[in-house]
């Protein structure tokens, strides 16, 4: 998604990328990054929590409008509220994606990762 | 607080995103200036989490993923910034979809960006926002030639000044 990024921004219009893998959009090069330390499907926070959904989408928007150089990256400083161990579990899909299950059945055959090579 | 990126990522697929620098030919710096105060601009949500309407729109090809793992559909949605929360559907096999079914304001916070508009925060939400389903083939053709271009033109269309994107 990045990539996707980088070229809406290309064509002129301003984008913020709001991310579970900062590190990775960087390495991308995504022109401006929000990284949320929340699992994956749940960028804006938890279902039903408002307050903290406004939180991530507040600082999106100052990301966007007040950055001053490409490559900025604000992380917020929210703890996700449920136990690792469970977040970490619930996140997944029930059935392992068509990918995984291609790499588990040969894991030396390919490179593409689990949640596809661009949608983190 | 710096981020953990792996913090839910199984650890044995960090070496599949960690430390793989940029796509070729991505490697410089592309910028847009985001020159107008935010409270008189139009902003536009774009989700990765394969959105679409169940009432209107078909979903995002899984059965073809199925059949061919390394490919994933590159069409895209628009979805109505009224539209019902209940009629949002996803179709993305990466990831458990029941808490974007019983919230789709996690991915594409529609209705939250129209209070942050009423507020004054921002000038204003686009009519449409945008869905793309985030797992796709290597080469990223479909997003290249077809998906981004059709996206620009409606982001112009609808005078959009920025735009927020959040993978799922």
């Amino acid at each position: 998604m990045p990539v996707l990024a980088r070229w809406i921004e290309a064509a002129g219009i301003p984008t913020v990328i709001v991310t579970m893998m900062p590190a990775v959009a960087e390495e991308r090069r995504a022109p401006r990054i929000v990284g949320v330390e929340f699992p994956f499907g749940h960028a804006f926070g938890m279902p039903g929590d408002k307050a903290m959904q406004r939180s991530v989408l507040e600082l999106a928007l100052r990301v966007l409008a007040g950055s001053a150089a490409f490559g900025t990256r604000v992380d917020i400083d929210i703890e996700w509220p449920v136990p690792l161990r469970e977040a970490y579990k619930a996140w997944q899909p029930k059935e392992a994606s068509p990918i995984v299950r291609k790499l588990l059945a040969s894991p030396q055959s390919g490179e593409a990762g689990p949640q596809g090579r661009v949608g983190r | 607080m710096i981020v953990d990126s792996y913090k839910f990522l199984p650890r044995s697929f960090r070496p599949l995103y960690e430390g793989r620098g940029p796509f070729s030919g991505e490697e410089g710096p592309v910028w847009a200036p985001f020159d107008k105060r935010l409270a008189a601009s139009r902003i536009c949500l774009l989700s990765s989490a394969g959105l679409y309407l169940d009432s209107s729109q078909p979903p995002f090809d899984t059965e073809r993923e199925q059949n061919e793992p390394e490919w994933g559909d590159p069409s895209w949605r628009s979805i109505p910034s009224t539209a019902d929360a209940a009629d949002i559907r996803l179709a993305h096999l990466h990831i458990n979809d029941a808490d974007i079914r019983s919230d789709p304001e996690i991915a594409l916070p529609a209705r939250l960006l129209g209070e942050v508009a009423a507020e004054r925060l921002v000038g204003s939400a686009t009519t449409e926002h945008f869905s793309v389903m985030g797992y796709q083939d290597r080469r990223l053709d479909g997003w290249r030639q077809e998906t981004v271009p059709a996206l620009v033109a409606s982001l112009r269309d609808q005078q959009a000044d920025g735009l927020v994107l959040a993978p799922a």
